[in-house]
């Protein structure tokens, strides 16, 4: 235990006083104040000033002499008098065969492609259009028609411990992706330097004289814990410093685009109903903090030695740094894969049975269970991931210093996994 | 002190040390000597407790070694190394706390070490800012800053000119006088008869010389004797075997000669005296480079 304490210390204070390390740390809350000033200015230059596309429409049908009925997207210019084109954001086409039983041929023409978003808006404009000429077709008069319409907003809001909060997918998504990002920058980068520190001693023969006096599990659990303390102090200042930064941030932002009573329900973090637009910094604020801050750092954590003692093993089994890379693929594979997943079928759906699994799976949790926190977790799965992800660091950690304890001391050939396996099963 | 025995090691197929006993004393220099690949550097892992023998057992002190005993080593391995971006201070009193030392005792042992061979002056260096040699006296005084009473020693004078050898090899010599029980591997076999009391040769993972230097070099005598005079000499001298006349300098003959196992050297010399001026007889008494040299390529 002692000399766990030695290494970490060596570890911790060899890297805390590089110049590298203060730059990185006192630079770090000025770029992440910056980021979430993009998104706040972002979300709020989207709520004010969606900008609407005017679509230019031939109609060679006469199908839509009325007008197509558009959205705050996209309005729609009927066969327009005035043959300038120009002015318009596109030109969409309905050729004289199209008809409401046989709606083909219709064609848009413009200057940039046309995303899918709009593509889907624009069909379902069509299409609701049509709709409405197949009902008076059926022999609805149109002023029953229009008094069929209705506009309908949910407002999602969650019940918790008695109390109602403000719901809003798109804040959690991004809380919680942003959440599961760092972990996953973190643990490549500091991950990556375990490997280094491994590497540096083995190639420059430290290790041959230390190993004399620390167990090969003390030195690797010395340099894995010095260096995740050195990750936790960068990570606490950074919040430490980006909470003061946000807070002189949030309000010169947002005074720069609301009035008066928005900021000051902005800055107090209630939405209170002020403005629409103001539903999405209200969830913001009403997210969960404390909980997301600890599964952060304990994902963050437990997810970094679950994979530094796997880059640890690495760099022991390789002669120089440049000979980790075809060890590295295959364990980095679980974790670019959980920030795919983590983007298309955790988002979409936070709670189903593929996300649920892959914030059990300890390579997987950190990463997963990190986008699942903001929409609210049962707790007996976040204990059951975090029970798995404990087991799952000390399994793997035993392995790896397996592997570390033989190849830390092998010199002049890079191993097959046959033989990795085989230093696993070694015995003494 | 140090007793190793009948340690046996095998990796992947190879036998790496076979049944290899030794016994190292208080107050005396072990030489543990051998060719290349021998099996020198895995029976000291197998000491520092680095590797476990797959038989035998390595007692240190009258007690089965153990993790605690450990910090009674001094290890000096023959691939050296240090941290490159840490100061000369730093690397001391990290490997001195590593070896159990309280801060202030390895304070003041950095203290007497760096005065001693005049290394106070660059202490605040990196190591990556000094030449080989003096990188080389910091390993040496890492290794026995903690006052280990077992001092194993690989290759020591390996980048040394031959004034900073000299200095080092005083300091083995006083450790040893201080009652310190070291163990030297090497292949520079000149230094072997300056310094050690025993020797252990091993070959291919056995134990094939062991003894006090001086006894082993009197076991592998062979009845030669050298002779220097000058004037001839006749054929057929009583109990020669053989006779080599090798050179001749400064008008004096030097000759080689083998004589049967129980011949009588006093008639010889007689008879010698009687033919020719004997300037020089002394009885031939092998190197341990020559028991080296004869016994191992005996063995290749």
């Amino acid at each position: 235990m002692r000399n766990i304490a030695l290494v970490t210390g060596r570890e911790y204070q060899s890297r805390v006083r590089k110049k590298s390390f203060v730059v990185m740390t006192l630079l770090g809350p000025f770029l992440l104040a910056a980021f979430y000033g993009a998104i706040i200015w972002l979300a709020m230059s989207d709520t004010q000033s969606s900008e609407q596309k005017n679509i230019h429409v031939v109609d060679e049908s006469g199908l839509f002499q009325d007008g197509i009925k558009g959205s705050s997207t996209i309005h729609y210019s009927v066969n327009p008098r005035g043959g300038d084109t120009s002015a318009y954001d596109g030109t969409l086409m309905i050729p004289a065969t199209f008809s409401i039983d046989q709606p083909k041929g219709a064609r848009f023409l413009s200057a940039y492609s046309l995303n899918i978003v709009e593509q889907q808006t624009m069909e379902g404009h069509l299409e609701v259009a049509i709709k409405e000429q197949k009902l008076i077709r059926s022999g609805l008069r149109k002023e029953t028609l229009d008094s069929l319409k209705t506009d309908v907003a949910i407002s999602a809001a969650i019940i918790s411990g008695g109390e109602i909060k403000e719901d809003n997918s798109a804040v959690n998504a991004g809380a919680g992706f942003v959440g599961a990002f760092f972990i996953y920058i973190f643990i490549f980068l500091y991950g990556v330097q375990v490997m280094k520190g491994v590497a540096e001693e083995k190639s420059n023969r430290i290790v041959e004289v230390i190993i004399s006096s620390v167990k090969p599990f003390d030195l690797m659990m010395g340099k894995i814990i010095g260096i995740a303390l050195v990750g936790l102090t960068q990570v606490f200042i950074w919040i430490g410093l980006s909470t003061v930064l946000i807070a002189i941030i949030t309000p010169i932002i947002a005074s720069m685009g609301m009035n008066p009573e928005e900021t000051a329900a902005l800055v107090q973090g209630t939405s209170g109903g002020v403005a629409p637009g103001m539903g999405m910094m209200g969830a913001l604020f009403q997210l969960d903090f404390l909980t997301l801050i600890l599964g952060f750092l304990f994902y963050f954590v437990t997810g970094y030695l679950l994979y530094s003692a796997m880059f640890a093993a690495i760099a022991s089994a390789v002669d120089s740094e440049t000979d980790t890379q075809q060890f590295m693929f295959p364990i980095t594979i679980p974790l670019i894969f959980s920030i795919i997943i983590a983007q298309s079928v955790v988002l979409k759906d936070p709670h189903g049975e593929l996300a649920t699994l892959f914030s059990m799976i300890p390579f997987t949790a950190p990463i997963v269970m990190m986008v699942r926190l903001p929409f609210g977790v049962e707790n007996w799965q976040l204990v059951l991931s975090m029970i798995f992800m404990i087991f799952g660091f000390i399994a793997i950690t035993w392995l790896a210093s397996r592997i570390y304890r033989v190849g830390i001391l092998m010199y002049g050939k890079k191993p097959t996994y046959k033989e990795l396996i085989k230093w696993m099963l070694y015995k003494g | 002190m140090l007793s190793v025995k009948s340690v046996s090691k095998h990796y992947s197929g190879k036998t790496a040390l076979d049944q290899v006993s030794l016994q190292a004393d208080p107050g005396k220099i072990l030489g543990l000597l051998g060719p290349n690949g021998a099996g020198k550097t895995s029976l000291i892992r197998i000491i520092t407790m680095i590797t476990a023998p797959d038989s035998g057992e390595v007692f240190f002190e009258n007690q089965k070694m153990r993790q605690e005993l450990i910090s009674g080593i001094g290890y000096l391995p023959e691939e050296r190394g240090l941290y490159r971006k840490m100061t000369i201070l730093d690397q001391a009193m990290y490997f001195g706390r590593l070896k159990g030392l309280s801060r202030t005792d390895c304070m003041a042992a950095i203290r007497h070490w760096f005065d001693k061979l005049e290394m106070s002056d660059w202490k605040k260096k990196k190591l990556e800012e000094l030449s080989k040699g003096m990188q080389q006296k910091v390993q040496f005084v890492l290794t026995v800053l903690h006052k280990p009473r077992l001092i194993i020693l690989d290759e020591p004078f390996t980048g040394f000119d031959p004034l900073n050898a000299e200095i080092i090899k005083e300091e083995i010599l006083g450790l040893r006088d201080q009652g310190a029980c070291i163990l030297l591997s090497t292949h520079r076999m000149e230094s072997v008869e300056e310094l050690c009391d025993d020797i252990t040769l091993i070959n291919n993972g056995k134990v094939i010389i062991e003894g006090e230097v001086n006894e082993v070099r009197n076991r592998f005598k062979k009845s030669e004797f050298e002779l220097v005079y000058t004037g001839t000499l006749k054929s057929g001298l009583p109990g020669v075997l053989e006779r080599k006349d090798t050179a001749l300098r400064d008008g004096a003959t030097h000759s080689l000669f083998v004589m049967q196992k129980d011949a009588a050297i006093n008639e010889l010399i007689q008879e010698v005296m009687k033919q020719a001026h004997l300037l020089e007889f002394r009885e031939k008494i092998p190197s341990i480079k020559d028991i080296f040299i004869e016994r191992i390529g005996a063995q290749l």
